[in-house]
């Protein structure tokens, strides 16, 4: 008997509802999840019983094409389906070739890309887009969602049911074949899958600081677009590497205390080297071309982080000016802030203050932990211990979950002691 | 040696796949223990909700079983065991408890001639 690989019914309910729902048609998307419920639910019956069939995948894809094909049977008339394929489904004679055709697996493929696409409709937010693709395409429950963006089963709901509308309302599935309409809304794929893996890597989520199986997910469907000629831009390859490089160091980002380790700290032995040389590769096809996006930059920031042995072999100068360029395409006041920490390695802590100093919109960071903690980081090292502590005590305050507020806290105590003990060697100070 | 049949009633699958996948896993692996132990006397069957019932002189034919959903039987396996109290240990193991399931035990009349 064999075991169900990792996550197998997460993946192929994306794979199945999307196929499903360019033979029904978007209006029809509950019906593709209901028959998505129905092949797991004899899945999971026969299986328990019978034990895991060689492959799983292919048990499914059939009983989700049966149950497909009992469906249109049954309510032949009493529904309308996908306009363009409406007539051949009518008659029998075409209705088993189509569906086997829908169900063939590069079919499938272009249907999980053309999913991705529609989710990423021009009317929906950005946040409604993540929940959508999380829902549909990766198989996550709403409460799944709600747990992973930090968010309620209400919200979550309402933010799914309102997006399935607007697709719903979208007459015409997005177009894979038309090139035009691909480099309209690739940006706003990128974006959704970038949120989607920076919500893993820097989640808020109060229980776990990192969500590995949402940096997962983002990486499945990067690799999706990766597949298809008119995805693959350089952009798409440098967001691809810009997730395997940052994915690479993820062993090391919690401890073996399931503590968060800071960047300076991180056991490097750890970082996946298979990753790191699959995101340098990826970086070098990012390369071709003219195209210079804010996923080249980030990638080539996390590139020299990979090729330094440690934090002071690290080539800073460098950092620095790729945080100048990032400014220039995407400035914002978290980037400002890291640009200021790639200063203060460079040229010691108190460039750093000042750098800090001088971002517009700094209160905006307020209740952004890391900005606590690099303040405090520059005072500890300029040796003002009690500075450095007020800093990290902030830093505490608006931390977001038990794995910030360990680290927050034991650098508030560490800065503490070196007060301490510096008060015994100067007095007067 | 005595026979058992359990009886499994009332399941109720998770929605989310993830967890379904879970739950099949615990399933997967409560057989492999049962047969490893070599207590799987036979893997039964799960059984579709709905069917005939077929009654009486007059063999009347209904749709059914109408039952509430936590009363169908949903499976069946037959299991080796000791005695009573022994079925009844083997069967806590069984994830369908943990969704709102029952096991019903019936000792298999055997017939010794």
């Amino acid at each position: 008997m064999t075991e169900p690989s990792d996550h197998l019914f997460r993946h192929e309910s994306g794979r199945m509802v999307a196929a499903l729902t360019r033979i029904f048609g978007f209006h029809n998307l509950a019906l593709a999840e209901d028959v998505v419920q129905e092949a797991f639910c004899r899945a999971t019956e026969v299986w328990a019983f019978r034990g895991v069939p060689e492959n799983p995948s292919a048990w499914l894809m059939a009983t989700a094409k049966n149950c497909a094909l009992d469906t249109l049977r049954r309510e032949r008339t009493a529904r309308s389906y996908a306009p363009e394929l409406g007539r051949l489904l009518e008659s029998e004679w075409t209705l088993a070739p189509v569906i086997e055709e829908a169900f063939a697996p590069n079919a499938i493929k272009n249907d999980l890309l053309r999913m991705m696409f529609s989710c990423c409709h021009p009317q929906l937010a950005e946040e409604a887009q993540v929940a959508l693709i999380l829902h549909i395409l990766c198989g996550f429950s709403v409460d799944e969602i709600a747990s992973a963006l930090v968010s309620t089963h209400a919200a979550i709901e309402k933010r799914i049911t309102r997006g399935k509308k607007t697709l719903a309302k979208s007459k015409k599935l997005f177009d894979v074949t038309a090139p035009a309409e691909f480099s309209l809304r690739l940006p706003a794929v990128h974006t959704a899958l970038y949120l989607l893996f920076n919500e893993g890597y820097h989640g808020a989520n109060p229980e776990f600081a990192v969500r590995s199986d949402l940096c997962r997910e983002a990486m499945r469907l990067t690799a999706v677009l990766l597949e298809h000629p008119l995805c693959a831009t350089p952009g798409t390859n440098a967001l691809a590497a810009l997730m395997c490089l940052h994915a690479a160091r993820l062993p090391a980002r919690i401890d073996a205390f399931g503590n968060l380790s800071s960047l300076s700290d991180q056991d490097r032995s750890v970082w996946d080297q298979q990753l790191i040389a699959e995101g340098i590769s990826l970086l070098a096809r990012a390369a071709k071309g003219s195209e210079l996006s804010e996923y080249h930059i980030e990638a080539a920031i996390a590139s020299v982080h990979a090729n330094a042995r440690g934090i002071d072999d690290t080539d800073w100068a460098k950092i620095v000016s790729l945080y100048d360029s990032l400014m220039t395409i995407r400035a914002s006041p978290i980037v400002a802030l890291n640009r200021a920490i790639a200063i203060a390695q460079r040229d010691g802590p108190d460039r750093g203050i000042e750098e800090i100093q001088a971002i517009t919109d700094r209160d905006r960071l307020r209740s952004y932990p890391f900005y606590w903690a690099a303040l405090g980081e520059f005072e500890l090292r300029s040796k003002r211990y009690e500075t450095a502590h007020g800093h990290f005590r902030s830093a505490l305050a608006v931390a977001r979950n038990d794995a910030e507020r360990h680290f927050f806290s034991q650098r508030a105590s560490s800065a503490r002691q070196n007060a301490v003990a510096l008060s015994y060697y100067e007095p007067e100070a | 040696m005595s026979e058992f049949t359990y009886l499994f009633r009332g399941r109720q699958i998770p929605s989310s796949p993830e967890q379904r996948q879970k739950h099949l896993e615990k399933w997967v692996a409560w057989f492999q223990d049962l047969g490893s132990r070599g207590h799987l006397k036979n893997p039964g069957h799960p059984l579709e909700d709905t069917g005939k019932v077929v009654n009486g002189q007059q063999k009347t034919v209904k749709d059914g079983p109408f039952a509430e959903a936590k009363d169908v039987v949903a499976g069946f396996i037959v299991v080796a065991a000791d005695d009573l109290a022994h079925a009844v240990e083997l069967s806590k193991g069984c994830p369908i408890l943990e969704v709102g399931g029952s096991v019903e035990i019936r000792p298999v009349q055997i017939m010794n001639l």
